[in-house]
């Protein structure tokens, strides 16, 4: 009796194993190219990469693998060799472009494929309606003064302490936002709630009546309104939508990238050719993001 | 010619199939080195001149990808561990070991089986599940109900490791007064001590050694949790001042940020090596818990 | 003790110190049981309220639809199946290695500093904090051993994580099998292998069993150990046929369902609530359903073992 069950285990575990490795997707097809890419980086972006991925693989054998983690993260990747195409919601630093050249021979090459408006957040119910970018610079930047609801408005004084809602620091979203927002030489204040995707921090602002955050356009819930913003106090405000992100008047709009090493070539060129053209791009209106023509 | 005895070549496949249960029972601590080899390797550079050890001890300072001036201070996440897993034990000890007094001692077999049942299954409940929970339900519940101006934080978290923890406080618990022998009861109660009194008065010093140990277990296991707390503490750099406040750990940095390193910058080897400083901190008090459960082991009296 | 001095009266009657002790005595047992229904309680409570507000998306579509519509929509086989794989070949690894560990340990350790050694290592690889694991996953695995970001790093990662329990679980279940046993087949010339093979293992592989069943449950709530060593956010999987119970080969990346609660309830545009709810039910529903079976499979087996 044992022994017929451990021959009836063993001869199940070789089956499912045979079977599974069958599944083994292999690297390349027939022509040599590729039919399994990799995609990855920009939390921002990463709903985006997903929508043109299951666009574009319909009927294909072209497999697609769409990974987050965030912009670093995807040009971390790139730079490892672990993914063919990272997406970035910032640019690239210098840096980051010579260890590429180094590690991998070739420069990498930066593909504009739509834009994004940063907006910021506060809860539906929450008296302001525009912010400048330096009272935000004053509230999220280091040794900035201001900590309570009352030092930016009368109105929201009953707020309390402002919650600061912020991005971890492997986000493309956070480096644009310390860029255009805090200036390239100042650094965030600690003490930020540093979450991990761009879903989130709006999420928790609907959540948290005296909390401010910053994230994609295109992540609006009805929980959280966004502000207008203007360049210095006092100045006209502007509201992020795709019209102003499109004539340059929002003053926070980012270029949303995808970048490859060197030219890209066979399978990856035809997709990147794909997300450029009316197709990839209609994919980027129905996400709310701005088309990149 | 004598044929070969079924002995011999009986004798050589026992050799052969003893040297492989051999070498898989050394296997262990064939693990435990590895585990500290690859991650000393990844942190060495770190370790040896890549990093000032003071400022990455004492400084509450994290920033890796500053564009100004990169920090690596743990303190603050130091802090936020310590803290969370301080809240947590302060609420999983009392309540986990009432329960192993409870059902060691108060209840009988139909209502002791039940009850180790629910504590086996909420063990088998995955921590992610319990971030989700705490991000989800707590925070609301703790938004309506305190003051705290945000949902995730300390609070939170500490709530939410301590249920993590609560089974095995309780199981080592319970082991532990179970290894009380019967006799120490008995003359107790033919003393004429209520039940209540055996408990406090008996069982309590008796089984101090284990029921220190499922403490010491519980703090390792609280230290040690990863997903729970990336979802529900808010994840903000700062050394918490009240209950209320966001706060990280250890843990949760590394899993948040160990995808954007490039393999081999400064920021990649300072996560492993915050990696090392965790593994100490599970290694000693390991450590620890062994030599006092030992303790127990070579106690004239038990 | 009744007073001796006065003969009548009756002796049994309780004395004030008596009456006195019963009811602390009681009123200990209540506390004791509020306490206890204080930890019970509330953990039902949550996990009901889980279940009811996943209530509108869950159905039988909902576990065997892939995700669709950017994971806003659709089910969760993929994750799922994802899991499985995860689990059962991360399973694959560590029994056979565990189990022999604890052959070992219990049949073969000589009492020597080794052996408490070798009893100190799997101690600490239980305690060892999962994203430990993880980064042990990164450097060993992923890079050392090249096997790069994919299914079987991740399961040789969370096999080795489960090796402790194993180890233990296996310890237990041979200990319980009588000396006596072992003595008779010594007694009649087997070797300790033949012994083992032929008595001991059949004996404890219901406590075997359980202890690898129970472990299954762990690997598949895992996800610290698996999210730099395997899995990704998306790939996609096919919606029938054989190719979408078997997606996945050894140097693929895949998606898992802890990491997608994980995704949708902290990365995913869109997603409503009641979905987020619905994958975190299916998941506890998952590693309860295999701890129940552990559980009454340990009890029905122990009632039916002859000694």
């Amino acid at each position: 009796m044992n022994k017929m069950v451990t021959n009836a285990v063993t001869l199940s575990i070789v089956a499912v194993m045979i079977v599974a490795a069958s599944g083994c997707g292999g690297k390349k097809d027939s022509n040599g190219n590729k039919n399994v890419i990799t995609n990855c980086g920009s939390d921002t972006m990463v709903n985006l990469a997903q929508a043109w991925a299951e666009e574009y693989t319909k009927g294909k054998e072209l497999k697609v693998q769409v990974l987050g983690g965030g912009s670093g993260v995807g040009i971390a990747s790139l730079t490892d060799g672990t993914c063919d195409m990272a997406n970035a919601s910032r640019r690239m630093k210098k840096k980051e472009s010579d260890r590429i050249e180094t590690k991998r021979g070739k420069k990498p090459e930066e593909h504009i494929v739509g834009f994004d408006a940063l907006a910021v957040y506060v809860h539906k119910d929450h008296p302001l309606d525009e912010i400048s970018i330096d009272v935000l610079a004053e509230i999220y930047g280091d040794g900035g003064k201001i900590e309570n609801w009352s030092e930016v408005s009368d109105k929201a004084a009953s707020l309390g302490k402002i919650v600061r809602v912020s991005r971890q620091n492997n986000s493309g979203t956070y480096a644009y936002f310390r860029e255009a927002v805090l200036g390239r030489k100042r650094d965030y204040k600690l003490g930020s709630i540093d979450q991990s995707g761009s879903k989130d921090v709006v999420a928790l602002v609907g959540k948290t009546p005296g909390a401010i955050g910053y994230s994609g356009m295109g992540y609006a819930t009805d929980e959280v309104k966004m502000l207008r913003i203007s360049k210095a106090k006092g100045d006209p405000s502007v509201a992020p939508t795709v019209e102003n992100a499109k004539n340059g008047s929002y003053p926070i709009t980012r270029p949303l990238h995808i970048y490859t090493i060197g030219a890209p070539t066979g399978s990856i060129k035809d997709y990147i050719d794909w997300i450029m053209a009316p197709e990839g791009q209609k994919v980027v209106i129905d996400l709310g993001y701005v088309p990149c023509k | 010619m004598r044929r070969r005895t079924p002995r011999i070549s009986a004798a050589w496949s026992e050799f052969i199939i003893t040297w492989i249960i051999r070498l898989c029972g050394w296997s262990a601590i064939f693990f435990v080195l590895a585990i500290f080899f690859f991650i000393f390797r990844e942190a060495a550079p770190a370790f040896f001149g890549g990093l000032d050890m003071t400022e990455f001890f004492t400084s509450p300072n994290w920033r890796p990808s500053s564009e100004v001036q990169p920090q690596f201070g743990i303190f603050a996440l130091l802090m936020g561990s310590l803290l969370l897993t301080g809240i947590a034990m302060l609420v999983a000890m009392p309540l986990g070991l009432g329960a192993a007094v409870f059902i060691s001692e108060f209840c009988g077999g139909k209502t002791k089986e039940v009850l180790k049942i629910l504590v086996e299954l909420l063990a088998a409940i995955p921590s992610v599940v319990w971030g989700f929970i705490g991000l989800m339900v707590l925070g609301p519940l703790i938004m309506t109900h305190t003051s705290a101006p945000v949902g995730v934080n300390l609070l939170n978290g500490g709530i939410i490791v301590a249920l993590i923890s609560l089974p095995l406080v309780v199981s080592i618990g319970e082991d532990a007064l179970k290894a009380v022998p019967d006799s120490y009861r008995e003359a107790a109660i033919s003393l004429g001590a209520s039940k209540w009194e055996v408990v406090y008065r008996v069982l309590f010093p008796a089984a101090k050694n284990g029921l220190l140990a499922a403490l010491l277990l519980g703090v390792g296991r609280a230290i040690g949790e990863t997903m729970a707390v990336l979802m529900c503490t808010g994840h903000a750099i700062n050394i918490p001042k009240s209950l209320y406040d966001p706060m990280r750990t250890l843990t949760a940095t590394i899993a948040a940020e160990l995808g954007e390193t490039v393999h081999g910058d400064l920021h990649y080897q300072a996560l492993f090596a915050i990696g090392v400083v965790l593994f100490a901190i599970t290694f000693v008090i390991n450590l620890i818990a062994d030599i006092i459960v030992k303790g127990i082991r070579s106690d004239p009296k038990g | 003790m009744a007073d001796l001095s006065r003969p009548t009266g009756n002796v049994f009657a309780s004395t004030a110190l008596e009456r006195r002790k019963m009811l602390w005595e009681k009123i200990v047992r209540i506390f004791f049981t509020l306490v206890v229904a204080a930890m019970i309680i509330p953990v039902l409570a949550i996990i009901g309220y889980l279940f009811y507000r996943a209530w509108p998306v869950l159905s039988l579509s909902f576990i065997f639809d892939n995700p669709a519509d950017n994971m806003t929509a659709g089910g969760m086989w993929a994750p799922l199946v994802g899991t499985f794989y995860l689990a059962i070949i991360s399973l694959l690894i560590d029994a056979p290695i565990g189990i022999l560990a604890a052959i070992y340990l219990n049949e073969y350790a000589p009492d020597n500093w080794l052996t408490r050694a070798i009893n100190l290592a799997v101690l600490n690889l239980a305690g060892v904090p999962s994203i430990v694991y993880g980064l042990f996953g990164v450097g060993a695995f992923v890079l050392f051993a090249g096997m790069g970001k994919s299914v079987i790093a991740a399961s040789c990662t969370l096999a080795v994580m489960s090796l402790p329990v194993i180890i233990t679980a296996t310890r237990e279940a041979l200990a319980s099998v009588p000396m006596s046993f072992r003595e008779a087949c010594w007694n009649m010339g087997a070797t300790k292998w033949q012994t083992i093979r032929t008595i001991v293992l059949p004996n404890s592989l219901s406590g075997i069993l359980t202890g690898v069943i129970f472990e299954i449950c762990r690997t598949a709530g895992e996800t610290a150990p698996i999210l730099f060593t395997g899995v990704v956010f998306f790939t996609p999987v096919a919606d029938s046929g054989l190719a979408s119970v078997f997606p996945y080969g050894p140097s693929d990346a895949c998606m898992a369902l802890q990491y997608h609660l994980f995704l949708l309830a902290t990365q995913v545009r869109g997603v409503s609530e009641a979905m987020q709810f619905g994958a975190a039910a299916v998941l506890i529903s998952l590693t309860l359903f295999i701890n129940s079976v552990s559980i009454s499979m340990r009890m029905y087996l122990r009632s039916r073992k002859k000694w």
